[in-house]
């Protein structure tokens, strides 16, 4: 029953990864729908890093990684390399919970 | 163009590693909560190669732990996997090989591999990108799965290490560059306010797909801008 459901899972997952690269993928494609498909992402990340930061099931709490978002905002406004940025993210967050 | 936004092949490649290695201990975890919620750890290596989504695997080794059927797992573990329907989309710019390159690579369509590709304005650029996080992701992960499963618990918690701060972090260093694309600032911020106005209601998954809707003021805003 384990390996059922996780060989369908394996599918369905794979299935929805590849609607893009692998039906759309090989066809031409205009100007518009290029431009709507260079958004895609840009909603998905910005939602994906408010849930991280604050979502806990299904509510919104502010704890150590709020600051910790609020210390990586001010590294990427002051053009820190990546690995700073999350680096002192994951310090922020550490310190905070260790002094808790 | 590419001078300013992307980064030399140096700085994305150790970004990969980085972002790779913190995957990693999360994939720790997720082994050992997989064994502890009584997947095997054959099951739980064939799950992090194959299914390859840690949000949606945190879900269905979830449910099993706390006494759902397998069955019962699927429901979140594939709303979650269904915001990778909407990466590939947003990739389909930049992955344009021949179609049997392109099946692989859909494999490697996940949170980190999408984000830090879309960092990037050149195509080229960008799959570079996608493919060495893709890759180093997967490894990592897989290897972490293998040792969490093997070794079980006592590896800490990656909470403690503010390992959880890291990944907002990281997507919010890739989103940053993306921002000064046209409408990309409204479609942000109309998908986070959906996105959270949701999350109360919602199955877990369904806010980030809700998302989506941001895209459409930011295409109304982007060709308002144009003509």
């Amino acid at each position: 029953m384990t390996w059922a459901a996780l060989i369908a899972l394996c599918v369905v997952s794979y299935g929805l990864k590849a609607v893009g690269p692998v039906l759309v993928g090989g066809r031409e494609l205009g100007p518009q729908l290029r431009q709507t498909l260079d958004l895609v992402a840009v909603p998905l990340l910005a939602a994906l890093i408010l849930i991280q930061s604050l979502g806990q099931g299904h509510q919104l709490v502010a704890d150590a990684r709020l600051p910790a978002l609020a210390v990586a905002g001010i590294l990427v406004w002051r053009r820190a390399p990546f690995l700073v940025v999350v680096l002192a993210a994951a310090a922020t967050a550490a310190l905070l919970r260790a002094v808790a | 163009m590419a001078a300013i936004a992307a980064p030399p092949p140096a700085r994305a490649l150790s970004s990969a590693v980085g972002i790779g290695l913190a995957v990693g201990l999360y994939g720790i975890s997720f082994g050992v909560l997989a064994v502890a919620g009584g997947l095997t750890p054959a099951q739980a290596c064939v799950m992090s190669m194959l299914v390859f989504t840690g949000a949606s695997q945190f879900a269905f080794v979830g449910v099993l732990a706390t006494g759902g059927g397998a069955l019962a797992a699927m429901a979140p573990a594939v709303m979650l996997a269904m915001r990778n329907a909407a990466y590939g989309l947003s990739l389909v710019t930049v992955l344009r090989g021949p179609l049997r390159r392109r099946a692989l690579e859909a494999q490697l369509v996940i949170d980190e591999s999408t984000a830090m590709a879309r960092a990037e304005d050149d195509p080229g650029a960008a799959r570079r990108a996608f493919l060495a996080t893709g890759v180093s992701v997967w490894i990592c992960w897989n290897a972490g799965t293998l040792a969490g499963a093997l070794l079980g618990g006592g590896l800490g918690d990656p909470r403690a290490l503010g390992l959880d701060a890291m990944f907002p972090a990281a997507f919010l260093a890739l989103l940053a560059p993306q921002l000064r694309r046209p409408g990309a600032p409204v479609a942000a911020l109309a998908g986070a306010v959906a996105a959270l106005a949701l999350v109360p209601f919602a199955p877990a998954g369904v806010p980030v797909i809700a998302a989506l809707a941001g895209v459409v003021p930011g295409v109304l805003v982007a060709r308002s801008v144009r003509s």
